[in-house]
């Protein structure tokens, strides 16, 4: 139930202001998004990154859900950037080339992080978090 | 050619120099050093020569005045000292005053130094020539030379200095070269012990000598002789039991030269002297440096002459030393230890002279003794060069035969210091005891008179003694070693001559030595035959032979010898006492010539207060006849009013019997002549006639034999009172450091260290114990708190991010949420 009451008033605001009705509107929508539609979306999948790493006990699905924070983090810089090139910033495409780097950066980072996977396994057997307190000691 | 005479010490100087620099460096060879040596020695010598004849007899003659070369632009300023407060003696002590003193370096020549001049390098010229022969072959030929340039350069400064601290510096010069010439061969022990004997010994003069020269610098606001003497000679006559300041200067002075002239208390250096080489012992340890003292006695004479308790002093130290080292030359077996306690005994005569106020005999006595003793010490090194390093007189005899070149030039130095007439030695001992018997200077002449008589007595007789176990009866050197004490030198030589050190050392020097593993023993009658026939092949080698056959050495040493001889036997023409007024129709024959008058213008005259005689005086020799009777009793009954009455006086009363002057010093000289004969007689009755009487009477006078022979235990009473004391405190001081000092010190270190650990606990214990009291309380009590965050989940440290996460962006956006 909570999660429908956070839910339901987000997709409420990602569809309020369409024209027209029904299914015409939610087409108009989808096509015409303003800056804070790809925001709440950035937040959910942010949201729901952070959700993961903090609730599941595999580390691959631990990597999957901090892909989910940096891309929600990329899917931002993406709209202000088109948002700021509406608006006549020269400086606009900073978002786009700090998102190449982000990519760049998240997978050198799945690339080690995986590596450590991989090592840890061999040592422990295991790849399930709550089983490692190494850093305890 | 007065002005150059400051480069009649520099020359030796320079020659030293070029020697002692570059001898080593440069591999000189021995014709060179000598050469450069001897060559310095003799243009110094016709220096002298040509500046004493200008001085005395040229054209424009300074005698009597003293020339300094100042007066030619020849010195500097050697110590600017600045102003000196005068505030001793009795003119100061009534008005203090300041005086300035710069001391110069200067040369004087007057009647004194160029005495002490000519008979230095002259006699010093001879040496040198001699030690160029003796000295063949010796590792250090080089160094020696250097030595002996620098002694010669210093002897010249302190003879020709013209205040009181050139002679000072040249004082130590001669002393430090004398050290450095004794240890020559300082690879054995008894020449380096003998080295640093006479080193310290002096020191001890020097010390009294060094307080003089203050308390002269004190008293006159001077160091210059000129500027002292004449102040001093304005002082009141000191007589005896008064101290006055010039009574303790001239006690200071006089202490100076019983270290450097080997003086009684003072004496026991200069017999372990002869250690060294035997040019050595004649230059500086017979003709020269001991007769330091006398210079600067005969130097200072207004200050003696000021003290009659000095004068008694002088002449009773110099009568004591005569008679103490003639009784223990008597006894000595080895050559040149007789010849040392003969310069004892004669450099005790001299002092005698001085003494009782006849300086001007006492130089004259330095002189002839210069000449014959310089002589007799060559002789010997001469002999012992011949007998391959045998000193010792036992082992010697009929060496006439083999050396007369040796023997008939130390015959005359024989009959010279035996005072037989007209021998040198006879006019200036004769008039020393004639002077000790009519002194009106002190008491007690009639004493010294008598000591000197025996002291020549006994001097005829050892000289006499010496001359017939060397040169007379049998030829003892080709006995075979008996044992015994008589051939302990042969059997130490035989000792000495197989070990290994003399292979080392070609030439060991002055003592029995024989090369490793050569037969030391009887001569066998094919060696003596190969040697008989064949020993001019030998002649000027010097050293290497095989057997104990001597040889006569070669001419570079008997040349000097000869002349030497000459002088010892002419020498003593200068000095013609005035009891042959008769013969010379003079008083002093000569004119300036003669010794006396010739010095005259340096003694003082303690009757007319002024220095003697300008010209004048003395050169008016036709009217001798008056002025004899005046000059009588300027030093006779005026005399005697000027020191008071001195007593019985010997010549006076033999003169009263007498009527007659000239009596009574006929008297005397046949008294002496006399004692030299009975010397002499006994000296042949003993040695050559009666050989076997020596032995019988040493046996007889048993205690009095050994007392002599051992003599009289000086140096092992010094050896115990002084060395063994000195050494007592060096200990007592240690102990003293060892214990009082370093166990302050070590308490300290105990106490600090006890402190420490006392503190070092506190802190340990307390200070500790609190901190970590409440550090442990404080973890035991928040530890569980933080442990608990620290869970190791991966997941919660990112919960803790997350949430810290949303504190900060509440609190980010709070300001514009509330």
């Amino acid at each position: 139930m909570i999660m429908f009451n956070l839910i339901s008033p987000t997709l409420a605001f990602l569809f309020q202001d369409a024209p027209r009705s029904g299914f015409e509107q939610i087409k108009y929508s989808a096509a015409n998004p303003d800056l804070a539609k790809f925001l709440v979306i950035g937040a959910l999948l942010f949201i729901i990154g952070v959700a993961g790493v903090l609730t599941r006990r595999n580390i691959i699905v631990i990597f999957m859900s901090i892909e989910l924070i940096l891309n929600a983090a990329n899917l931002n810089f993406i709209a202000f950037s088109r948002y700021l090139s509406l608006t006549g910033d020269p400086d606009a495409i900073a978002g786009q080339i700090f998102t190449v780097f982000v990519i760049v950066v998240a997978a050198a980072e799945a690339a080690i992080g995986l590596g450590i996977v991989i090592a840890l396994y061999r040592n422990k057997e295991t790849i399930w978090i709550d089983e490692i307190d190494l850093l305890k000691w | 050619m007065l002005k150059y005479i400051w480069l009649v010490p520099l020359l030796p100087l320079i020659g030293a120099a070029i020697n002692g620099l570059l001898g080593r460096k440069l591999r000189f060879s021995e014709p060179l050093i000598g050469g450069i040596a001897v060559g310095s020695v003799a243009l110094s010598f016709l220096i002298s020569v040509a500046a004493v004849y200008s001085y005395g007899f040229g054209g424009h003659a300074e005698w009597p005045r003293p020339y300094l070369t100042s007066q030619d632009g020849f010195s500097f300023d050697w110590i600017p000292g600045g102003a000196v407060s005068v505030n001793h003696g009795a003119e100061a002590e009534a008005a203090p005053r300041f005086a300035l003193l710069n001391v110069e370096w200067s040369y004087q020549l007057d009647p004194l130094s160029s005495i002490f001049m000519l008979i230095v390098t002259g006699v010093g010229l001879c040496i040198f020539v001699f030690a160029t022969g003796y000295m063949h072959g010796e590792t250090g030929f080089y160094r020696f030379f250097a030595y002996m340039g620098l002694f010669m350069f210093a002897m010249l400064v302190l003879v020709m200095g013209s205040n009181f601290l050139m002679m000072f510096v040249g004082w130590e010069g001669v002393g430090l070269c004398s050290y450095l010439l004794i240890g020559y061969y300082f690879d054995r022990q008894e020449a380096a012990n003998a080295s640093r004997k006479a080193f310290i010994t002096n020191r001890v003069g020097d010390f009294g000598f060094a307080l003089a020269i203050f308390g002269v610098i004190a008293t006159f606001g001077s160091a210059q002789y000129v500027d002292v003497f004449n102040q001093a000679k304005s002082y009141p006559i000191e007589l005896l039991g008064h101290w006055g300041v010039l009574s303790w200067i001239a006690l200071g002075l006089f202490i100076g030269a019983c270290g450097k002239s080997a003086q009684l208390p003072l004496h026991v250096w200069l017999p372990d002297a002869m250690a060294g080489p035997t040019p050595v012992s004649a230059l500086i340890h017979a003709a020269t440096m001991v007769t330091a003292g006398l210079y600067m006695v005969t130097r200072t004479n207004v200050i003696f002459q000021h003290s009659q308790t000095m004068l008694l002093v002088v002449a009773l130290i110099g009568a004591a030393t005569a008679i103490f080292a003639a009784t223990i030359g008597i006894t000595q077996n080895d050559i040149k230890k007789v010849l040392a306690y003969s310069t004892v005994s004669q450099l005790g005569f001299m002092f005698m002279a001085c003494g009782v106020g006849a300086f001007a005999i006492g130089i004259f006595h330095v002189m002839t003794h210069a000449f014959f003793k310089a002589l007799m010490f060559l002789g010997a090194g001469s002999v012992i060069h011949g007998m391959h390093h045998e000193q010792d007189m036992r082992r010697m005899g009929g060496l006439k035969k083999y050396m007369p070149y040796t023997y008939w030039t130390f015959m005359a130095g024989w009959l010279a210091i035996c005072g037989i007439i007209p021998f040198s030695g006879f006019w200036s001992k004769d008039e020393i005891l004639w002077k000790a018997a009519s002194t009106t200077h002190i008491p007690l002449g009639w004493l010294v008179w008598l000591i000197g008589t025996i002291a020549a007595t006994c001097t005829a007789f050892y000289m006499t003694r010496l001359m017939a176990m060397t040169f007379w009866g049998r030829e003892r050197f080709l006995d075979k070693p008996a044992g015994g004490e008589a051939d302990e030198a042969h059997a130490s030589a035989y000792d000495k001559g197989l070990a290994q050190h003399d292979a080392v050392y070609p030439s060991a020097g002055d003592r029995p030595r024989h090369e490793p593993g050569e037969h030391v023993g009887p001569v066998h009658e094919d060696v003596a035959h190969h040697v008989a026939t064949h020993g001019h092949v030998h002649e000027g080698e010097g050293h290497g032979h095989g057997a104990h056959v001597p040889h006569e050495s070669p001419p570079s040493m008997w040349v000097p010898l000869a002349v030497l001889a000459v002088l010892a036997v002419i020498g003593g023409l200068v000095g013609i006492g005035p009891a042959f007024r008769s013969v010379t129709g003079s008083e002093h024959p000569g004119g300036r010539l003669h010794i006396v008058s010739w010095l005259d213008p340096i003694i003082w005259n303690p009757v007319t207060r002024e220095f003697n005689a300008p010209e004048g005086g003395h050169e008016a020799a036709p009217v001798a006849e008056t002025a004899a009777p005046a000059e009588g009793a300027a030093h006779g009954e005026a005399g005697a009013s000027v020191y008071g009455n001195t007593g019985f006086n010997l010549a006076h009363s033999v003169e009263n019997s007498t009527h007659s002057e000239l009596a009574t010093e006929w008297i005397f000289i046949i008294i002496s002549l006399v004692v030299a004969g009975i010397g002499i007689a006994l000296g042949f009755l003993f040695y050559v006639w009666r050989p076997l009487l020596a032995g019988i009477w040493a046996q007889r006078l048993r205690p009095l034999y050994i007392a002599s022979y051992n003599k009289y235990w000086v140096d092992e009473f010094y050896g115990w009172a002084v060395t063994r004391r000195t050494m007592d405190a060096a200990r007592a001081v240690y102990a003293f450091d060892s214990k009082i000092v370093d166990g302050i010190v070590n308490g300290l270190a105990t106490l600090s260290r006890l402190f420490s650990r006392i503190v070092g606990g506190i802190d340990k214990y307390f200070v500790d114990g609190l901190v970590n009291t409440i550090a442990a309380f404080i973890m035991r009590l928040m530890s569980p708190l933080f442990r608990a965050a620290q869970t190791g989940f991966t997941q919660n440290y990112a919960l803790v991010m997350v949430l810290g996460l949303m504190v900060a962006v509440v609190l980010f956006f709070a300001r514009d949420i509330f």
